[in-house]
């Protein structure tokens, strides 16, 4: 047995059962690695180093009596887009203040019923919006990974930034995510852990700072998809307090590992080879085919042809959705206010002072595409076209189990690479985009190291509701791919 | 007769369409749990989702779905199965979200009617266009500091229906009719209570002018807001004399939102077309489509309570009320359940009369309702019973009504006690005749030489000698016969 933090959140579940390990114990040993090298990740917003304590108490009482529930005593931490009682949340954003939510949120409600204990919140770009974490008013949250040959500060992928850089780090066993259009999957995959994207209406929505409706969706992202799935579990269910929570069972997601994909269809959408994709993610995917072929399941190629549609539409319907979501955040309610002589005034001096750059970009986009004269020719136009986008998965669903593609088309790019034109930034969400147009579940798992060093992902889609046959898929290539790599600031590494 | 407004060129027709925010009668807000109830503390009644609260979702309020539904039912209109909300963006203070939630390009309840009674006694039948649900916005408050509003979230969510009539409005008389029975409707199904100053009940006016045999509309002006039947009236009267003006001397009416000024009985403009909001409508992504079932619409209809116009019908078969009476008596159901009670076990036409005469008379005295009318029902079938046996006449039960409303005695507690009880004894009649001819033997040539109008001269002495207790039928007989002999 190595150290403590070579736990995974499944091993360290277990060692807590059997009682080779406190809670307490475990707890510290995650508050000191967050101490020694959050400076350098900048992954949390607001530490609760002293309520994860307390947890962690109550947690091996609970453990003592042989009581607790599935998370009992697991320290994690939590995206600061969920609201949490008592705990500030800022969604990485000035508008916010110093917030602090009387209420908690569906998803972290039921993590903290099962016995989970939180660290902290975890930076993201402001109101998730972003691909590469730099939008946070709390700066960028910084990838624990180094290209072998540079010590260039790496973007951790956005938005669930923070939640991907601590847990690749090991100062948390798990963290919650939220992804719009790919915010789980793409921080994953650019930091060599695994991400969920479940089911629109998998996990409750309620409680959620949101940044569009119709497309966020909760997910966990932790080391392996083992630790996912026990994750899922935890936060998935029906809640009447979000109407487009679906109330259907939660099945045991740990179970469906060891389903194997023996006789599975796997689908390869023809239209994700896009132009410039850099050769060694085509050969990664390549391996990928190979992984799931030799480990029973047939590889087939489908046809998802509106594909080119996603980034667009999904650029006119979430930025419609978040231009009317964050009209909340004018400064009278909560939040910071910034006085001016009339109400108009008020609003415009606060929203100019709380917004950051990329969000006000995304309001006045969103503003737009709803606008009188423009709302057919794009807002309407990107509905129907995503009833099409839907239709592609569909379709391809009625021939193949699961999809197969990259995650993104790059590893992680250097802080100082960020591309200058905002679009650009954009097409990073080109593989994540449609299944979450679509409302498929869709996960990111490790796959391997580009020539620099750095992580790249695959991705896995499935089919509404069927998120065991994605873990299921999902382990096989893991199990193959045997990613045991490690960035190079992480907890288990004395620093 | 059309309603017509004469200008310096000539007589013009007015075109009027109302849009009815009517409060939905429910427990909780639209989309919350809080209390929908009027009045209370400023923001005791708020929830964290009507306060907008990041994170907080709506979560759809199934009875105020029943209530516009029953409403539907009750304007003979399409019932939309599938219907959807939207938002309305714009920004206020009083507006948390940034956003109404409202019934746009679906709305729940589609083409209807309503049938108005019009003062000479003709109907008409005024186009309702669709009915939806909405939230209503909070009050901002102005007047209690000299530099800050303050704002009121209590009634922000509750909901409302908005009622959407067809421009076929021709006369202010109609729009206030149109009101009252819109009123009456929605208070006898118990989805209203129209209160119209506690603001349970306020409209939108839109009016426009037009030449007589005119067959477009031209450009129409709508006033917010209104919030009382007569201001309805009065502001389309002041507003169509606007129009009739500015196009009398050859200018054009401009499409705006204006407000109505009773003290100065004028309209003013809020603001034109230009400065009108966009207010970017979207299906609100955090609903998803309102689905209701018909065999749901079918329960609820079934569960109805009798309809003004339905009663109207019923009570003028059964009771043989004419339309008129049948009109006042539908105004409440309250008035109607009296009415029936009365009228069930006592001569139905001389109830009507009665309530319609000296019971109402005693209400207004009094300034009482119906629900807390001093005389019940069956008081009043017990007086109405007295006169229908004879046992008193009418000028009598009068009386004794009066004395009923000021000690609530009975009418037979008071006709025993006062003695009141009629005299049907012929004998004591024509005695008390015999008496007053003899006494008026010249009144009495001169009657028999044909001065016919003294007999009531003789009708009034006689009841005046008997206290006025004889039996007015058998007074008339007997003096007739004694008169002839």
């Amino acid at each position: 047995m190595s150290g403590i933090h070579d736990f995974t959140l499944a091993s360290a579940r277990d060692a807590l059962k059997s009682r080779k390990i406190s809670a307490v114990e475990l707890t510290n040993a995650h508050i000191d690695a967050i101490e020694r090298l959050d400076g350098q990740l900048n992954s949390f917003i607001t530490r609760t180093p002293d309520q994860a304590r307390e947890g962690a108490k109550v947690a091996d009482e609970a453990l003592a009596k042989g009581e607790g529930g599935s998370l009992c005593g697991i320290p994690l931490g939590i995206k600061d887009l969920f609201c949490t009682n008592g705990v500030r949340t800022t969604a990485a954003s000035k508008i916010l203040g110093n917030f602090v939510p009387p209420y908690e949120s569906a998803v972290t409600a039921n993590l903290l019923k099962d016995g989970a204990v939180f660290l902290g919140k975890l930076n993201l770009d402001e109101f998730a919006m972003g691909s590469a974490n730099l939008n946070s008013a709390f700066g960028p949250a910084v990838n624990p990974w180094k290209r072998k040959d540079s010590d260039a500060k790496l973007v951790t992928g956005g938005s669930s930034g923070g939640s991907a850089a601590a847990v690749a780090a090991g100062l948390v066993l798990g963290a919650t995510g939220t992804d719009t259009g790919g915010s789980i999957r793409q921080p994953a995959a650019f930091t060599g852990i695994a991400g969920i994207k479940p089911t629109y209406g998998r996990c409750s929505r309620f409680g959620t700072i949101a940044f569009a409706s119709s497309l966020d969706q909760a997910g966990p992202m932790a080391r392996n998809l083992q630790d996912c799935a026990i994750l899922l579990e935890s936060m998935a269910g029906f809640d009447p307090r979000d109407s487009t929570s679906v109330d259907t069972p939660v099945p045991n997601y740990e179970a469906s590992l060891k389903r194997g994909v023996k006789g599975l269809r796997v689908g390869i959408p023809k239209e994700y080879h896009v132009e410039g994709m850099p050769a060694e993610i085509e050969a990664l995917w390549q391996q990928g085919m190979n992984w799931l072929r030799d480990a029973g399941a047939e590889v087939v190629e489908v046809s998802l042809p509106h594909t080119k549609y996603g980034l667009p539409t999904y650029y006119i319907a979430a930025l419609a959705e978040a231009s009317s979501n964050l009209a909340r955040y004018d400064g009278v309610r909560f939040g910071e206010r910034v006085s001016a002589p009339s109400l108009d005034g008020l609003y415009e001096a606060s929203r100019a002072a709380g917004f950051g750059e990329e969000v006000k970009r995304r309001i006045l986009i969103g503003t737009h595409v709803l606008s009188s004269g423009y709302y057919d020719a794009y807002y309407l136009r990107a509905q129907k076209v995503r009833t099409l986008i839907q239709q592609d998965f569909l379709k391809a669903f009625e021939n193949v189990d699961v999809l197969l593609t990259p995650t993104a088309p790059s590893g992680a790019f250097a802080q100082d690479e960020k591309p200058t034109d905002p679009v650009q930034m954009y097409l990073n969400d080109v593989f994540t985009v449609p299944a979450s147009m679509a409302g498929v579940p869709a996960l990111s798992v490790p796959a391997g190291l580009d020539a620099r060093g750095v992580p790249l992902g695959l991705q896995l889609i499935g089919k509404f509701f069927d998120e065991e046959t994605l873990i299921a898929a999902g382990h096989a290539i893991e199990q193959a791919a045997a990613f045991h790599h490690r960035p190079t600031i992480h907890a288990g590494v004395s620093a | 007769m059309s309603y017509r407004i004469t200008g310096s060129t000539g007589e013009w027709e007015i075109v009027v369409g109302l849009e009815v925010h009517a409060q939905v009668v429910s427990e909780a807000k639209l989309f919350s749990g809080a209390s929908a109830e009027y009045g209370g503390e400023p923001n005791t009644h708020v929830s964290l989702v009507d306060a907008g609260f990041p994170g907080m979702l709506p979560v759809l309020n199934q009875e105020c779905v029943a209530q516009a539904v029953r409403t539907g039912l009750g304007l003979e209109a399409e019932i939309n199965l599938f219907s959807r909300f939207d938002r309305k963006n714009y920004f206020y203070a009083d507006l948390p979200t940034g956003y109404q939630i409202s019934q746009f390009a679906h709305p729940i309840i589609g083409k209807g009617k309503v049938l108005v009674d019009l003062v000479d006694g003709s109907t008409r039948e005024i186009g309702v266009t669709r009915l939806h649900l909405e939230q209503d916005a909070g009050k901002s408050i102005h007047d209690q500091d000299p530099t800050r509003s303050f704002i009121d979230l209590n009634r922000a969510g509750v909901a409302l229906m908005e009622i959407v009539s067809e421009p076929d409005i021709r006369s202010p008389e109609e729009a206030g009719a149109y009101l009252r029975k819109l009123r009456q409707i929605l208070r006898y199904i118990g989805t209203c209570d129209g209160n119209m100053e506690e603001g349970s009940m306020r409209a939108d006016v839109n009016v426009s002018v037009r030449k007589p045999g005119e067959t477009e509309y031209r450009t129409r002006c709508e006033i917010k807001n209104v919030n009382s039947i007569r201001f309805v009236m009065m502001s389309i009267e002041v507003e169509a004399q606007r129009q009739i003006e500015v196009w009398e001397a050859g200018g054009t009416v401009d499409q705006e939102t204006r407000l109505f000024d009773h003290v100065r009985s004028e309209t003013r403009s809020l603001r034109s077309k230009e400065d009108a909001h966009d207010y970017r409508y979207f299906p609100d992504p955090d609903l998803l489509p309102l689905v209701i079932e018909q065999s749901w619409v079918d329960e609820l209809k079934a569960a109805l309570p009798e309809l003004p116009e339905a009663k109207r019908a019923r009570l003028e078969q059964e009771y043989g009320v004419s339309r008129y009476e049948s009109s006042v008596l539908c105004v409440e159901q309250a008035i109607a359940d009296f009415y029936e009670t009365v009228a069930r076990g006592a001569d139905a036409r001389l109830a009507a009369n009665w309530m319609l005469g000296d019971f109402f008379a005693a209400l207004n005295r009094t300034g009482r309702s119906i629900e807390d009318s001093p005389v019940s029902a069956e008081g009043l079938r017990e007086l109405l019973g007295l006169i229908s046996n004879s046992t008193i006449n009418g000028k009598i039960a009068k009386e004794v009504l009066e004395d009923m409303v000021e000690t609530g005695e009975s009418a037979s507690a008071i006709v025993e006690k006062k003695g009141l009880r009629q005299v049907t004894d012929t004998g004591a009649i024509e005695g008390a005749i015999r008496e007053i001819l003899a006494a008026n033997s010249d009144k009495v040539a001169e009657y028999k030489i044909g001065k016919d109008k003294l007999f009531g001269f003789f009708v009034g002495q006689t009841m005046k000698a008997m206290k006025g207790k004889g039996n007015p039928a058998l007074v008339n007989e007997t003096l007739k016969k004694l008169l002839s002999e």
